[in-house]
Formats: C-alpha cells, sequence, structure tokens
C-alpha cells in the first residue's frame, strides 16, 4: 500500500510564534546554543492497495487542505508502494 | 548582496543617472522628479523604498487630505478633547482623572489574501494605536462586510477573518464588544474589515509621537523584524538581485503575535507609569519608515540611526528591506540617555527585544546608515508630511438620476396578513438581519469583567472605574447601500445611528471616529462620493457637537472598474455617569408599555426588505434629522439616568418588525402589539424611517415617559405591553408568531449556510 507523508512548514520568512516560544524556553533547559527553532506539521496518509497516483492526489489532498498556501510550503514524499 | 553593492548617498551621488524602479514603486514621474529636487541628487534605493511608502495612498492620504480638512475645520471645540485627529488615536476626557482614546482602522485587502492572519493583524495594529497614546486597551470591536452569504468565498474569507479576529483579541486578552457584520456582492473580491479598538489613560499619561530633546535615544521595542509585508518593495530586490529573487520569500502576509503584543501593552505601560519614554510610537503599516520620519518630523526635526542594530529575523535583508519590514508587535520609543538602561532591563524582565538603534539630533536630517556607510539622508518632514497633495478631479455618477427615481416605495408588497407575517420571518432570516452569534460566540466578550453591554445589544459597553461606576459606549455603524444611493446623506445616516444606538443605551455621545472605505480615487465618480460622504460626517458632527477624533481612509476597494459601495463605517463613542443606569436590549417584565418614539413615514427605498426581497437598490434613502436625533439622545440619558426604562432598542435595518423579532428573542416574555390606528401594518413595520427607539417603559412611568417626550416635541406612540401569556408576538387583529417560529427563522441561518 502506498504510505505517503505531508510536510507542512511556514514560510521560512513568516514568523512562528511557536518556535519563537519554544526557542524562548530553551535557556531555562540549559540549552544556550540553539539560532532558531521553526515548528511544522507531519501528515501521514495511507492509501488503499489499489491506488496508483497516489502522490498525485497528496499533492491536492496537501494544497487545498493541509496546508496554506499563502504562509506554508509544503514537500509531498511517498515512503512506500510495495503491495502488501 | 553583496556590501560594495550598497547603494549609499556617496554611491548615489556619484551615479546619478543610474535608472531607478519609481514607477514600479508606484511613484509618477512628477513625484520621483520632486523627490530628486528635495534631495538635489538621486535616491538611494533606501531612500526610494521609503518615499514610495510615504508617498503612498495609504500613508501619505494624498487623494483625500483636501477633503478631510473639512473635520478640522468644522469639528465642535471641545474642552474634552486632548488630542485629535493626526494623532495615532483621538483622546477623549471623561472626567478629570480620566481619558479614552479610541480608533477604527480598515484592514481590507490583508484580509483577503490570507483572511485569518489578516484580520488577526488589523486588531494587532488597532491595538497599538491605542498604546501609542498612553493608554490602556481596554476592548475591541469590528465591522465586517462580505459578498453574498451564498457565494463559495464568503465560506472560505469569513470563517478566516472571525477566526482572526477572535484569535488575537482573546489571546492578547480584549473583550470583543460589538460590532456588525454585513452581507452583499459589491463586497465580493473587496471583503471589508475594520477593527476599532478603544483605551483608558489617567489624563496625564498622554503620550506623544515627538522625538524630542537632542541626544535622546531611539530605542525598538518589541519582535524581531523579518521580511512581513515587504511585497511592494520587493522591486528593488528584483532589480538588483535578479538571479536571487524569489517570490515566496516576499510575502504580502504578514503573522501576528498576540502573545508578544500583550506583553508589549504591559512592557509601554510600565514605562509610561515610570515616566522613562519621551515619546512613542507603533510601527504600523509602514513599519519604520514611517515611524523614523513621524517622529522625527514631530520632534526637533533629526535623527541618526544605525540600521545594523536592528535584530532581524530572515538572513540577507537589505537596508531597504528592513526600513519597509511590517513586522508586527514593535515599537519606537525616545528614551532619555540616563534612562537608557533602566528600560532595556524593563524590557527584557517582559521578556522583549530592546535595542537603542540611534538618537535624536539636531541636524534636520533623518540620518540612516547602515554598517558606517550613509544609506539615507533626508529631510524628515519631506516623507512624513509634505507628500504629495492631490486635486482628483471629481463627477458626479451619471446614473444617480435614475437611480433616485427606481423608488421603492413602487415595488410590489405584501398585502394579506398571511403575507407579512411570512415576510416577517424570512426578513428575520436574511442574511443581514440574522442572528450573528456563530460569529460573536467565538469572541470573549467578557475578559477583564467590566463589559457591561455586549452584542446583541445595540452598542458596546464597558466600565472604567468600579468605585464611581463611570463607563463608556461604543457604537459602529456602516450602510454602504445607502450611501450609495447618496452619499452625503448616507454617511449622516450611519453617523445618526451610531449616535441613537449610543443613545439607547442610556449614555451621551461625546467623540467620533470614522473608517472610509471606497473604490478607487482615480475614479471621479468615486471621488465625487468621497467628497459628499466626508462633508456629510463633517457637516453632521457639527450639527450633533461631537469632533471627529481620527479614523482611517481605504481607497482602491474595487475589482476591475467595479467599486464597492461607498461605507463610510462610522464609531461613535459615549460617556455615561453609572453604568448600573444602562437600558438593556429586551422587554423588561410582563405588564411593561412597549412604545415607539419617532415618526413612522413611507420610507423603503435603500431597505433591508427591497433589497432580500426584490435584489432592489434604488430611489432616496430615508431623511436624517439631526435636530431631532440630538433631542432623542438627551432624552434617553434623562430617562436612563431616572431608571424610567426596562429596554429600548433602535430601529434600523428591518424596520420595526425586525425590532421586535430581536427584542422577543432575547427575552424571556412575548409583546402584544397593537398597530396605531389607520397605520398600513406592512409601512409601519417594515420601513426604515430613522430617529425611531422602541422602549418598554416599566409600570407606573407611562405618564412620566410620555410627557417627558411631549416636553422635547417628540412623538411617542404605545405600541402594547409586555406579556408572559404570550407566546412570541401577537400582533393584534393580523397574526401571531410563536416564539419557537420566530427563532427558528432567526437563529443558526450563518452556521447552516457554511455548512457548519
Amino acid at each position: 500500500m502506498a504510505r505517503v507523508v505531508v510536510d507542512v512548514m511556514l514560510k521560512s520568512e513568516i514568523l512562528d510564534p511557536q518556535g519563537e516560544a519554544v526557542l524562548g524556553a530553551l535557556p531555562r533547559l540549559g540549552v544556550n546554543d540553539v539560532k532558531s527553532v521553526r515548528i511544522g506539521k507531519r501528515v501521514e496518509i495511507e492509501f488503499d492497495p489499489s491506488v496508483t497516483n497516489a502522490e498525485e492526489q497528496s499533492q491536492i489532498i496537501a494544497d487545498q487542505l493541509l496546508a496554506n498556501p499563502v504562509i506554508e510550503n509544503f514537500t509531498v514524499s511517498v515512503l512506500s508502494e510495495d503491495a502488501v | 548582496m553583496t556590501r560594495q553593492m550598497l547603494d549609499t548617498v556617496g554611491v548615489a551621488e556619484a551615479t546619478p543617472d543610474e535608472k531607478q524602479p519609481y514607477a514600479e514603486l508606484g511613484l509618477a514621474e512628477d513625484e520621483y522628479a520632486r523627490i530628486r529636487q528635495i534631495l538635489g541628487r538621486r535616491p538611494t534605493q533606501s531612500e526610494l523604498a521609503m518615499y514610495s511608502i510615504m508617498w503612498s495612498e495609504h500613508c501619505s492620504y494624498k487623494s483625500s487630505r483636501v477633503h478631510l480638512r473639512q473635520f478640522g475645520e468644522k469639528n465642535p471645540k471641545t474642552p474634552r478633547l486632548l488630542a485629535g485627529i493626526g494623532e495615532n488615536a483621538g483622546v477623549v476626557a471623561i472626567d478629570e482623572h480620566l481619558a479614552v482614546t479610541f480608533k477604527v482602522e480598515s484592514h481590507n485587502h490583508p484580509s483577503f489574501v490570507e483572511p485569518k492572519q489578516g484580520a488577526a493583524t488589523g486588531v494587532g495594529g488597532i491595538i497599538r494605536d491605542i498604546i501609542a497614546m498612553g493608554a490602556r486597551p481596554i476592548a475591541v470591536m469590528d465591522s465586517l462586510r462580505f459578498g453574498e452569504l451564498s457565494h463559495p468565498d464568503t465560506a472560505r474569507v469569513l470563517p478566516g477573518v472571525v477566526e482572526g479576529v477572535g484569535h488575537y483579541g482573546n489571546c492578547v486578552g480584549l473583550p470583543n464588544i460589538g460590532g456588525e457584520t454585513f452581507f452583499d456582492p459589491c463586497y465580493q473580491g473587496n471583503p471589508l474589515v475594520n477593527a476599532l479598538s478603544v483605551g483608558v489613560l489617567p489624563r496625564e499619561r498622554l503620550q506623544s509621537m515627538q522625538a524630542s530633546g537632542v541626544g535622546n535615544v531611539v530605542i525598538l521595542l518589541g519582535a524581531k523584524t523579518g521580511r512581513d509585508g515587504i511585497g511592494g518593495v520587493s522591486v528593488l530586490a528584483s532589480a538588483t538581485f535578479s538571479d536571487e529573487d524569489d517570490s515566496d520569500s516576499r510575502p504580502s502576509v504578514q503573522v501576528g503575535d498576540p502573545f508578544t503584543e500583550k506583553l508589549l501593552i504591559e512592557a509601554c505601560l510600565e514605562l509610561f507609569d515610570s515616566g522613562l519614554v519621551e515619546g512613542i510610537q507603533d510601527l504600523g503599516g509602514a513599519g519604520l519608515t514611517c515611524a523614523l520620519s513621524e517622529t522625527a518630523a514631530a520632534g526637533d526635526g533629526g535623527m541618526h540611526v544605525d540600521l545594523e542594530r536592528v535584530p532581524l529575523r530572515a538572513t540577507g535583508m537589505e537596508p531597504h528591506d528592513i526600513l519597509a519590514s511590517e513586522s508586527q508587535e514593535r515599537m519606537l520609543a525616545i528614551v532619555a540617555p540616563a534612562n537608557v538602561e533602566q528600560v532595556l532591563a524593563r524590557a527584557r524582565r517582559w521578556g522583549l527585544l530592546a535595542t537603542a538603534i540611534g538618537e535624536v539630533t539636531d541636524s534636520g536630517r533623518l540620518v540612516i546608515d547602515y554598517h558606517g556607510q550613509a544609506v539615507v539622508d533626508v529631510p524628515p518632514a519631506s516623507l512624513a508630511d509634505e507628500g504629495p497633495v492631490y486635486h482628483r478631479p471629481i463627477a458626479e455618477p451619471n446614473d444617480l438620476g435614475l437611480i433616485a427615481v427606481d423608488r421603492a416605495e413602487t415595488l410590489p408588497r405584501p398585502s394579506t396578513d398571511e403575507e407579512i407575517r411570512r415576510t416577517v420571518l424570512d426578513m428575520a432570516a436574511s442574511p443581514n438581519l440574522c442572528d450573528k452569534s456563530w460569529i460573536t460566540e467565538q469572541y470573549d466578550s467578557s475578559v477583564f469583567g467590566n463589559t457591561v453591554l455586549g452584542t446583541p445589544h445595540d452598542a458596546g459597553m464597558v466600565r472604567l472605574d468600579e468605585r464611581t461606576g463611570v463607563g463608556i459606549a461604543i457604537a459602529l455603524d456602516g450602510n454602504g447601500r445607502y450611501a450609495r444611493l447618496d452619499p452625503y446623506t448616507g454617511s449622516q445616516l450611519a453617523l445618526a445611528e451610531a449616535y441613537r444606538n449610543v443613545a439607547v443605551t442610556g449614555a451621551t455621545p461625546i467623540a467620533v471616529t470614522d473608517c472610509l472605505n471606497f473604490g478607487s480615487p482615480e475614479d471621479p465618480h468615486v471621488m465625487w462620493q468621497f467628497e459628499r460622504a466626508v462633508t456629510g460626517i463633517a457637516d453632521g458632527c457639527q450639527k450633533l457637537g461631537i469632533p471627529v477624533t481620527g479614523g482611517n481612509v481605504s481607497f482602491y476597494n474595487q475589482t476591475g472598474s467595479e467599486a464597492i459601495h461607498p461605507t463610510p463605517v462610522i464609531g461613535v463613542l459615549g460617556v455615561i455617569d453609572d453604568v448600573s443606569r444602562r437600558i438593556p436590549l429586551g422587554l423588561g417584565q410582563s405588564g411593561d408599555t412597549i412604545a415607539l418614539i419617532g415618526t413612522t413615514g413611507e420610507e423603503l427605498s435603500g431597505s433591508e426588505w427591497a433589497w432580500a426581497t426584490h435584489r432592489h437598490l434604488g430611489g432616496v434613502p430615508p431623511k436624517v434629522d439631526l435636530d431631532h436625533e440630538m433631542k432623542l439622545a438627551e432624552l434617553l440619558a434623562r430617562l436612563a439616568g431616572n431608571e424610567q426604562l426596562a429596554a429600548a432598542h433602535d430601529l434600523s435595518e428591518g424596520g420595526l418588525a425586525q425590532a421586535l423579532v430581536e427584542a422577543i428573542c432575547n427575552a424571556g416574555t412575548g409583546a402584544n402589539i397593537l398597530l396605531p390606528e389607520g397605520a398600513d401594518p406592512f409601512t409601519y413595520l417594515f420601513s426604515e424611517s430613522t430617529g425611531r427607539v422602541l422602549i418598554v417603559i416599566p409600570r407606573g412611568q407611562e405618564l412620566a415617559v410620555r410627557s417627558a417626550c411631549e416636553q422635547r416635541g417628540l412623538p411617542i406612540t404605545p405600541l402594547g405591553v409586555v406579556d408572559a401569556n404570550t407566546d412570541g408576538l401577537h400582533l393584534r387583529d393580523h397574526f401571531d408568531i410563536p416564539r419557537a417560529e420566530l427563532e427558528a427563522a432567526w437563529k443558526g441561518r450563518i452556521a447552516a449556510q457554511l455548512g457548519e
């Protein structure tokens, strides 16, 4: 079956308040040498074994539902297409 | 990219003939020539970026300025006005100790591109204007306009905008105390997101934006500077570094962080209270460019800045990027040298970045160095105050005569009782009149514990002082359809409605803010609408005796050649001595008398009924009588003070029928109504004649209220009684509508349409 992973990240120039908050908390853990933290999301999609255009469909899913293309980028990677 | 390519003042002098992309930056040829004349050389890239921003319509008000002067000329003089037009926000005195500052601003285009973040940063921006006056923000409101509720794009824009307004306001911890939501196809592709904030300050804490005191230090406070919103000046980058250009890295969208804003509020208030800042300015639409030039121009006239000291979030930013960046949650403070260490320490305590980036000079020039090389050397007033002023051509639209004779009063009307009953329900269910709680429930309306009235009341009301009970009420209103029919009357209708909405709560209106949303100023017809609307507001405020204290203008709200309806949105602020004497919306108690103050004429043109049932917009809007409005406001304040009213509700879109629906749906009792003898039921229920208020008089006060009305020459008509045994609306001799049926029509419409 096809397993596809979609990674969604804010575009590099867009402020990531969540990442900034983590960055700000690191010194409290004694970690002082981190320059930047950016937080995104990883989405794992499992298609029916019969599906042949999993990557194509994932592009549509990512573009129209998972990511906001105005402020986010996404990458689609097909993990395996081995039929079970 | 490399340092050798830096376009310094020296390079500009040495290469006078270098081609510059001024047209792509939106500067006209004569404007570019004037910049060269002011500087005596070609501008550097950074200077060109700054002039293009500061001389844009958005910052310079170049098309509107000649008309906006009317506000200054006609504003009534009042000792209450402590700061007015030209400041970050107007400030009015409430009593001998307290003052209030409030302002409404548009964030229309960003909210169309990216609804959530666009609306959120609109709220963030207006909050910083309030901080810059020395005030603690205490509430927000929003006036929203979208395309048709049934249009697919509205399902994208509306939930995003509402989420953004709620996200920012809720996270920063400010109650949203009201506003309006309106649907019309003219806003398809041009939604209007107008955000208002209000703050309170001890009168002596009033701040200024002056950078004065030679040697005083310029401190940048708040978030790091990134590439947010520099889409406009990206042409400079692509002109120089075409190989590196990547449209993705030039976003026009800004993302805000309300938690940083909350820290900014607290840090700034602490600095004000400790007397540590000499001047303060927020960084808004034009970022550092605007803040540096405005503070320098307002103060001693000179400033020196080392731009490389600005903390950056992104790599590879050029000087013009840093100057143009619209990164959110930043403020600029002017601090005496002796206080700098303390200011930096206090900012650190609040977890905020604070960086000394320059100092006030007496050179009369704004000089900006980048790694020791001058990239900007300009007279600051040439950016801030001496931008171009246009006298745009004005022409009355050709269709005005045709529209005026196409009267809604001639449209077919429901005649039988059953048809009128159906119309009451259909109107209650129409997008503009239906219950908006799907939207307002997403907003925190009670954080701080000072909200006295929020939605669905006619105005929002907050308590300022727990000991005295003194409070303020604010209403935000507009009606683009009336203004399309007649912009002068339309803007006065918006003013009168906001004024009346404040008065209906028992507060006394004292000041005005306005957000003027129009199409392209290059269209003479739009410019005519604008001129008429501004004149209407200025004349109206003069008459009502309340000054316009500030606001903003949003032009270019159009798709192709199709402009939105001219949409002046008016915010009116009122004061009430004791919020416990407010008048709520509703029906009071069983046995109370329901009455109508004001006169009902046959005025249906521009009405919600004409649009909702016939898709008709034509004729002449309802007449405005500001003398009447003043008497009405004075009466309502008096009756509120004497506790002689149980409830009151302004009549506006949808007329008496809609006012009754809203009162009943917000009360536990029913209304038993008998229309006056000889009244045509349809006209009486759906006419939108102004200056009318539905009141509920407690038992025993009927005579007192009647004589108070008669003393002032205000017509009062008894309509019926509040009745616990009446289920919903009983219109004697005509029809009954049970509460369940009313609520089924009025509630849940927005969610159903959005598929939620």
